[in-house]
């Protein structure tokens, strides 16, 4: 029984590690129906280049900063220069140009930082909790917990911006319908370019954390494949979806692995949650939280 | 000027419907055909047929089996790669099971596999659509590599799970030359583009082109959507599979489940994004499309800025390449297919301004 | 409509373009040409700098020194396959007859591509060399005449770590009910392994558990519960890029002794061991080659190339690095089978096939290794025509936080146990493709 407490606990925390990169697809799938495949791509370069300044001698509290606006300006550039001049295209045309994005940042932070593969210690260990592991015989990492917590504080901020503040209330009405928003005189523009902007900065999130605990390198863009089920689960436009859907990624992932894997050959995390994510779709079409549409002629 | 149908009457009905209805196009047609089953075979070298041409041909054939699906069901799909290992792998056991199977039959059996297993993975489609099925359709892409990798009778027990097709014989004759592996390719890719073709103008297609233009409407109107749409899923996924039969058999010779991965599923959807969706003529030009132009970054590359590290013109590569893709995009996003459609549209007045 | 004026104008000028790289060959007397089919993009560029650069800089630093192999100079060319199987056969059929004579052999580093090549070498007549990766059954010259696994294949690999680990326990003989955990990537590669060891459990009397993660493997936790529970006397790795720093983070956060970590040579270099920081302490892993700059060989690099301003190492501290000297000793290889085939055919241009006959008459005692700079660089190597691996030795090494120490010499393999099965492995693939064997006596 303990164990089976490790391996779901330890499941649900992975979950909130895959939470947080879905989450930048949520934010710009809600704001502009774009499924932004480069998600991934930009977690990679946001942590590249936080280390990559860091090795330029910046100190942390430096460097994060400056990432955090080499992001942001990141998140403006690409919503000018590929989104805006793509506008009311099929949805498959913009999912296609933001693959080619990835090539481009994939690129283009190989070129600035080299391909160089890097440690990045934020100053928290990756080790079980003592006490925990005395008084219950169940290990939990303290950085996964740290980053349970990061990933905790990230999504109220998110909340409470979307539904207290203006911006947060004009992204909603975008959200819902383009046209009507532009009607009542929201700039439609800026909005996305603000999104863009917090997509950035939730990819800065993720890479410092995933990059904490894989190292920093190419394979932090795959993170992206990890998001994906999450993403059907909780549904593309919901937040706290993506949330939810994460911690049930995780634990279902792991416990499948562990209990189920040893009998069929073991590998099967690869495609657990998609198919899980599928049999889960053929009750709600529209995942988890998902907005339910009506069709009609 | 030189593209006019005036003066072309048609008569019959026979004429109307005619895949190529204006002369200059069936000539066109014609001369392109002739080129590629005699001047290419007598004229290219071997590094054009083995690496260029024939990989070309494979992956335009998977792109017209995407294209069915995605450009005129409507349905997406990020799992082409893996009903390509289907067939692939399924010939293989096919010719190494059955004794004395002509290689031709074999690869359709791969086909038909192929087919029997989309119609498995097509069945959510009923109920979930866009992204999701998108998303969904992932599931296959792991779940069969997995099973291939896993599952030692696919692979006839081989230690590291790789396959190595056996030789291209039909008809006693063996195919092991560059140049006939190409011609081999080509007929199969033509005729198969041209079952297509037809297939898309028959009733068949235009139910499929209801479907995806809105299906609540196709239904009303009494197309029965769970047929069109397996039968959209089958299809497409037999002419995966058959591409990816040729693409072990006539193209890399061993290959592992690996080899169908997610990447070679993006790669067949780019093609036919940037070819364009719902047209045949689009999945060989976006297959040329991606096949050439990282090789000929590459050779650019190498040729004329031989001062770069190597190390800055190997990231220059995706670069552009992710570049030329959204500059296509934003230039035309109906995809190249739409280009050559402007283009013959321009060359009616040319060179008259009306 | 400007915009479609500017893609017609911008896609003739590529048609252009092309015509002009296609017909620029060049043609030039006494040169052996290399290809490179290197990858310096994606999820493995890490590896590929470091191997390609290495490899690299000592063919520079032949050509600087001594001119060139008696006096034939050696010239190369890159192509970036991105680790990607069709990318990789694009460039082999692009660079295959480049040269006077054609390619003199050709390295993939990928196992995908290392597939793809094996037919086509053959008809080709140029040597597929793979120096610690690709087919194992091909170390079976007679099967496989154009492909050589040199040095050590996966199995003698294999059955050097179960030595080590016997070392490490007090004798062979201690392994008697010992756990061992074969941690593995669930991809071709990572299943190699499995039925040697499965043999070499029966021999010895250990139990193994073989357990697989997902490629990329960049999520472990199910799989360290797994071997938590199993509670294993040792791990053996064996990943490659993003998933061997994962397993050893992993494996500090369940709580599993590093130091009874034994990894594969692909996952054993200082970009798996840095990005886990100091959870890699203790850390160890096989070896054909060993780090250091502390060799004659490497020395000769600096003095002759870097000093020159001619290396090509962006980053010049990585040289010395595991993948680096990795990439010096296949320049080593390189040079010393074209060296030893103009002992039979000339000091000029040779083509593949005469390379090949270098490749498989080469031999590398340790009197030659020092003259190469190279004593204790990489092990003495013999090979033949049955024999296309030629060594199988391997060395152990530990990461002491700053970098890779050796902890043991040179180790035998289990030849007796794997040669049969490369002979049965290799046998069945001759029947299924109808090859006839090459006789060997009659080889010279």
């Amino acid at each position: 029984m303990q164990f089976f407490f490790e391996v779901l606990i330890g499941g649900l925390l992975s979950g909130v590690m895959y939470s947080l990169v879905a989450l930048g697809f949520v934010l710009i799938y809600k704001a502009s129906g774009v499924f932004n495949f480069a998600q991934g791509s930009m977690v990679f370069f946001a942590a590249l280049t936080f280390v990559g300044l860091l090795e330029k001698g910046l100190g942390f509290w430096l460097a994060l900063p400056a990432t955090l606006a080499v992001m942001i300006v990141l998140g403006l550039v690409i919503e000018r220069i590929v989104l805006r001049p793509l506008i009311n295209q099929p949805q498959i045309t913009l999912f296609m140009a933001t693959i080619g994005l990835s090539f481009f940042i994939e690129g283009l932070a190989q070129l600035m930082w080299g391909a160089n593969v890097r440690g990045l210690e934020l100053g928290i260990q990756d080790e079980p909790l003592q006490w925990v592991s005395d008084v219950a015989g169940v290990n939990v990492s303290k950085f996964d917990l740290v980053a349970a917590g990061i990933a905790a504080v990230l999504v109220s901020t998110l909340a409470i911006f979307f539904s207290r503040t203006r911006i947060g209330r004009a992204l909603r009405a975008v959200a819902d319908d383009h046209q009507a928003a532009l009607a009542v005189g929201i700039p439609l523009q800026q909005i996305w370019g603000i999104v863009w902007a917090v997509a950035g900065a939730v990819a800065l999130v993720a890479g410092l954390l995933w990059g904490a605990r894989n190292g920093v390198q190419f394979a932090l863009t795959f993170v992206a494949l990890k998001a994906l089920p999450v993403l059907i689960l909780g549904g593309f436009e919901s937040i706290p979806g993506a949330v939810v859907g994460g911690l049930i990624v995780g634990a279902s992932e792991k416990l499948a692995e562990v209990y189920v894997g040893p009998y069929v050959g073991g590998g099967i995390e690869g495609w657990f949650p998609y198919v899980l994510a599928l049999l889960f779709l053929l009750v709600r079409p529209e995942g988890l939280f998902g907005e339910k549409i009506i069709r009609r002629i | 000027m030189f593209y006019r149908e005036a003066g072309q009457y048609k008569t019959t009905y026979e004429a109307d419907s005619a895949i190529f209805p204006i002369r200059q196009e069936r000539f066109a047609f014609w001369t392109f055909l002739v080129i590629a089953f005699v001047v290419v075979p007598l004229t290219a070298s071997p590094y054009l047929f083995s690496a260029i041409l024939i990989p070309f041909l494979i992956l335009a054939l998977a792109a017209i089996g995407l294209n069915i699906l995605t450009g005129y069901a409507g349905q997406l799909s990020l799992g082409s790669a893996a009903f390509m290992a289907v067939g692939a792998f399924a010939s293989y056991n096919f010719v190494l099971r059955v004794p004395g199977i002509p290689l031709l039959v074999a690869f359709g059996c791969g086909g038909l596999s192929a087919a029997a297993v989309g119609i498995l993975f097509g069945l959510p489609s009923l109920r979930i659509r866009g992204f999701y099925l998108a998303v969904a359709t992932l599931a296959a892409q792991f779940f069969i590599v997995w099973c291939l990798t896993k599952i030692g009778w696919f692979t006839n027990y081989s230690a590291s799970g790789v396959i190595t097709a056996q030789a291209l014989v039909i008809l006693g004759y063996t195919f092991d030359t560059p140049r006939a592996k190409y011609l081999l390719v080509l007929t199969i890719v033509a005729l198969m583009a041209l079952a297509a073709k037809n297939m898309a103008r028959s009733n068949t297609g235009r139910k499929w082109m209801a479907v995806r233009d809105m299906d609540v409407a196709a239904e009303v109107i009494g197309i029965r959507l769970m047929s069109s749409k397996l039968l959209a899923f089958a299809v497409s996924s037999f002419y995966c599979g058959v591409a990816g039969a040729l693409y072990a058999y006539a193209y890399l010779g061993t290959v592992e489940p690996e080899a169908y991965n997610l990447d070679l599923s993006f790669r067949i959807l780019f093609m036919i994004i940037i070819g364009g969706m719902g047209t045949i003529l689009g999945s060989f030009l976006g297959a040329a499309f991606i096949v050439l132009t990282p090789i000929l970054l590459n050779i650019f590359v190498h040729t004329f800025a031989q001062s770069l590290p190597s190390s800055v013109s190997s990231n220059l590569e995706p670069m552009v390449f992710g570049g030329m893709i959204i500059y296509f995009l934003v230039v035309e996003p109906h995809g190249l297919a739409r280009l050559w459609q402007i283009g013959k549209e321009k060359l009616r007045l040319w060179p008259f301004p009306h | 409509m400007m915009r479609h004026k500017s893609v017609a104008v911008w896609l003739a000028s590529a048609a252009l373009g092309t015509a002009v790289a296609f017909g620029a060959t060049a043609a030039v007397a006494d040169e052996q040409f290399i290809p490179l089919l290197s990858y310096r993009v994606g999820a493995y560029a890490s590896g590929g700098t470091g191997i390609f650069g290495g490899y690299i800089d000592y063919m520079n630093m032949i050509n600087q020194r001594d001119g060139g192999i008696n006096g034939v100079k050696l010239t190369w060319e890159e192509c970036e396959t991105e680790y990607n199987t069709a990318r990789g056969v694009e460039c082999y059929e692009r660079l295959k007859n480049k040269g006077a004579l054609g390619a003199s052999m050709v390295m993939p580093l990928s196992t995908g591509i290392t597939y793809s090549l094996i037919d086509r070498v053959a008809t080709d007549k140029i040597p597929l060399v793979t120096i610690g990766y690709g087919r194992t059954d091909a170390s079976d010259g007679r099967v496989f005449p154009y492909v050589f696994p040199m040095l050590t294949n996966y199995w003698s690999q294999n059955t050097t770590k179960i030595k080590f680990i016997g070392m490490r326990e007090g004798g062979m003989d201690k392994l008697k009910g010992k756990k061992i955990v074969n941690l593995y990537i669930d991809i071709p590669y990572g299943k190699e392994t499995i039925p040697v060891l499965d043999a070499q459990a029966k021999k010895y009397g250990f139990i193994v558990t073989h357990i697989p993660f997902t490629a990329p493997g960049n999520d472990q936790q199910s799989q360290w519960l797994q071997i938590r529970q199993i509670k294993p006397d040792w791990v053996i790795l064996r990943g490659y890029g993003v998933n061997v720093p994962v397993a050893i983070k992993t494996a500090a956060k369940s709580g599993f002794p590093r130091d009874h970590m034994v990894g594969v040579w692909w996952s054993g270099s200082e970009e798996d061991t840095i990005p886990a920081g100091d959870a890699a302490k203790g850390y160890i892993a096989a070896g054909f080659n060993v780090a250091g700059t502390n060799y004659p060989v490497i020395k000769d690099i600096q003095k002759y190339v870097y000093a020159k301003n001619l290396g090509n190492m962006e980053d010049k501290s990585r040289v010395g690095s595991i993948y680096y000297n990795r990439g010096v000793v296949y320049g080593i290889i390189t040079v010393e089978a074209i060296r030893k085939a103009q002992e039979k055919y000339g000091k000029k241009t040779l083509s593949g096939e005469q390379v090949r006959w270098g490749l498989e008459n080469l031999n590398l005692d340790d009197k030659h290794l020092k003259q190469l700079g190279a004593e204790g660089f990489l092990p003495a190597l013999k090979m033949s025509c049955a024999d296309h691996e030629g060594s199988g030795l391997a060395k152990f090494q530990q990461w002491d936080g700053k970098q890779w120490k050796v902890i043991t010499d040179w180790i035998t393999p289990d030849r007796e146990l794997v040669r049969p099965m490369i002979e049965q492995s290799a046998a069945e693939y001759a029947k299924e493709k109808n090859l006839t064997l090459r006789d060997c006596s009659k080889e010279g």
